[in-house]
């Protein structure tokens, strides 16, 4: 009789990586000053830094990628709650508006948001491009100059739909919306093997998830990029129309707070990939010229509305791909700048997640916990930036350098907030839910979609009675031809610093419509690819 | 029900209580990244007691009802509440060492919460109030102060995977190969 041998520990392609001898520099162990030079200098390590990274580094470029997170990787993966939030997440997971009426889910690991999201890919939608064309005079930028961009990425990223039935959450959603007439449609993903786990919001345990974190930053690493983990981007450094050096801070070994050794980066290069906060903020800090004050400004949060309900069957949100069904009805049958639009989605529901979520506390909050398995909840994502009322929000900064983004609501957003609430509701019961609660400070479940209805007409709207949810910071350094207008030119180059580059989902003159992602790899793509161009050709 | 007025009222005398708590209390230096109930006690030496007063509230119905798991379960919840705080950025446990301080102040937490007896003999029917008042305060500041109170002790409790079998959650797969 043979005995199999048995693997017992599944292969990590970051622990390989780092045996194979990448380099790797954790700041937050470092004993002294540090200073490096490299060909281009890229900050933030998510959907945008990752896809330049990769670029830059296989057009034979010397690439250092600095992250403020940590490096972690599937083995540290173990799909609990509470070691995911305080160890991949910004804020641990609790990062808020300045009023607080918004919380911002938003990554801070080697891989960003990637490492965390739901794996949710969409093109940027045709009438987005055509609005920034025709609104903020993009040129370059339809549905046919990104098709390639968006094809390159999705081959890389291994995007399809998602071909196993939905779960039995973003199933309900598909036959509620079906029941009344709301076309829906099946969502595609980055995910090569995937075992329909439901934890990829806490990463991915067994490296299906194509995030950045598995796909180029190991190929950047592979080409010899140095990859500067748990390092705080401070300033750029400048001499008149050019950035000479990134000053960076190692965090403490608990990551809250900067350590006490400085990292100087210099480059021919500087890219901000730091997010629609982050990069912002880096820019404020380092008072890059600003004439028109444009920085920070029109950020944009597809500010996101949700609604739970009870289902006679077993639901188990947790269990299962998180998102695999989504409507784009309330989008595709509004004008941009019309009413406000939503796309609908589902999402994983986890402990922690359902129990802040959920409105009020005590035994009405307990018994909602007690129904756990049998939950069911849709989203709504608020298509914001593309009407006069929706200019989206601001970031500052406090008094230690750190950012915070100021997000009012106006009338036009309460108004999206309230038709969001009816449509979700009236689904969840088409769907047979027994019960549904809105997540509203009022707290009260329907048994009845008229009694619902008639709820919702008369909800108060305001900050915190009305939690509001954000999974996607875009905008803040828009691109544009103009530079009374935008912040970066339709290259992605700041229009006053010459070797200073803005390339994640700050760039987006307004709200994307869809989860932005796959609208970052390919437009961070195709301005990346632009500049290794310019790079080789002015030579090292 | 309360008047706009009387919280008007209540938010002036709160202003006014927070600059006393702050210009009175003894308390260490500002220091965040502590851990667990040492994180509490550096944001303020009254919070591990505030803690410990509003976890049975915001999670009546939800924790064990007999001691010692009872108990063991409200320790668990606070401490895991001052982890949780301590991974927040300077900025955010600047803003609850102040909430605490306020709420720890004798005046405030009579005048402002209608908290008669010191926290850690606070009845559970007056802090029950106290937190409903807040949750549905006119003032936006009170909202927000409930809202974090309601996020971080909600996640310390359901983080727990003593809080699963309860709400039938079996926990994250085995996935060993």
């Amino acid at each position: 009789m043979t005995t199999a041998i048995v693997p017992t520990v599944r292969p990590d392609p970051i622990r390989s990586g780092i045996d194979a001898g990448w380099k790797i520099i954790d700041a937050s162990a470092l004993a002294r000053d540090l200073a490096l030079e490299a060909d281009v200098v890229i900050v933030g390590s998510g959907a945008g830094g990752g896809t330049a990274a990769e670029i830059l580094a296989s057009a034979g470029l010397k690439v250092i990628l600095v992250e403020e997170g940590p490096l972690r990787s599937s083995r540290d993966f173990r799909m609990r709650e509470s070691d995911a939030y305080p160890a991949l997440y910004q804020e641990s997971a609790a990062r808020k508006t300045r009023d607080k009426a918004i919380n911002i889910l938003q990554g801070r690991c080697v891989g960003g948001g990637t490492t965390v999201n739901w794996t949710t890919s969409f093109r940027t939608p045709e009438a987005t491009l055509r609005h920034w064309a025709a609104a903020h005079g993009l040129t370059g930028f339809g549905v046919s100059d990104l098709a390639p961009w968006f094809e390159r990425m999705e081959a890389r990223l291994s995007i399809a739909p998602w071909e196993a039935p939905p779960n039995a959450n973003n199933a309900a959603l598909a036959r509620g919306a079906e029941r009344l007439g709301i076309p829906t449609g099946i969502i595609r993903r980055n995910v090569k093997g995937c075992w329909d786990l439901g934890y990829c919001g806490l990463g991915c345990p067994i490296d299906a998830k194509q995030s950045m974190l598995v796909t180029t930053i190991p190929a950047a690493l592979d080409q010899g990029a140095t990859l500067l983990t748990r390092a705080r981007a401070l300033e750029f450094r400048q001499e008149r129309d050019r950035v000479v050096a990134l000053t960076c801070a190692g965090m403490a070994a608990d990551g809250v707070l900067p350590g006490p050794h400085r990292i100087t980066l210099r480059a021919r290069s500087f890219i901000a990939a730091a997010g629609g906060i982050g990069s912002p903020a880096l820019l404020l800090r380092s008072q890059v010229p600003d004439p028109h004050h444009l920085i920070g400004k029109r950020t944009f949060l597809h500010p996101t509305l949700v609604s739970a309900a009870i289902l006679p069957e077993r639901v188990e949100p947790w269990a299962g791909t998180p998102q695999s069904v989504h409507s784009d009805h309330f989008l595709d049958t509004l004008e941009p700048a019309g009413p406000m639009g939503f796309k609908l989605e589902a999402p994983p529901v986890h402990p922690i997640l359902g129990a802040i979520t959920l409105p009020n506390h005590g035994s009405g909050h307990a018994a909602w916990m007690r129904e756990f398995p049998h939950l069911q909840v849709v989203l709504a994502l608020l298509r914001d930036g593309f009407h006069p009322d929706s200019t989206g929000g601001t970031v500052a900064l406090r008094s230690d350098g750190t950012p915070v983004l100021d997000y009012p609501f106006t009338p036009y957003v309460w108004e999206g907030v309230r038709r969001a609430f009816a449509t979700m509701a009236e689904i969840q019961f088409a769907a047979g839910a027994t019960r549904v609660m809105p997540v509203h400070g009022s707290g009260t479940g329907y048994t009845q979609w008229g009694a619902a209805k008639r709820a919702i007409d008369a909800f108060e709207l305001r900050p915190l009675v009305t939690p509001v949810v954000s999974a996607h910071v875009m905008g803040g350094c828009p691109l544009g031809a103009d530079a009374r207008t935008s912040v970066v030119d339709l290259s992605g180059r700041h229009h006053h610093l010459a070797n200073l580059h803005v390339l994640d989902g700050s760039l987006f003159p307004t709200s994307i419509g869809a989860n932005p992602q796959l609208s970052i790899f390919g437009i961070a793509a195709r301005l990346a690819a632009g500049l290794a161009a310019t790079l080789a050709k002015r030579g090292a | 029900m309360t008047s706009r007025r009387t919280f008007l009222a209540a938010g002036v005398a709160g202003g006014i209580a927070l600059g006393f708590a702050w210009w009175w209390r003894d308390r260490p230096a500002f220091v965040p990244g502590g851990a667990g109930v040492d994180a509490l006690t550096a944001l303020d030496r009254s919070a591990p007691a505030i803690v410990a007063a509003i976890v049975p509230v915001l999670l009546a119905g939800a924790l064990p009802a007999a001691d010692p798991e009872r108990r063991s379960a409200i320790d668990e919840t606070t401490l895991n509440v001052g982890r949780a705080i301590a991974g927040l950025p300077p900025a955010a446990q600047q803003e609850l060492g102040e909430l605490f301080a306020l709420l720890g102040f004798g005046p405030a937490r009579i005048a402002l919460a209608r908290v008669v007896a010191p926290w850690n003999e606070a009845d559970d029917d007056e802090v029950a109030a106290f937190l409903e008042r807040w949750r549905v305060s006119g003032f936006l500041l009170l909202r927000s102060a409930y809202d974090a109170l309601h996020q971080i002790v909600l996640a310390a409790w359901y983080g727990n995977p003593r809080s699963w079998p309860a709400i039938g959650y079996p926990g994250p797969p085995n996935i060993s190969p």
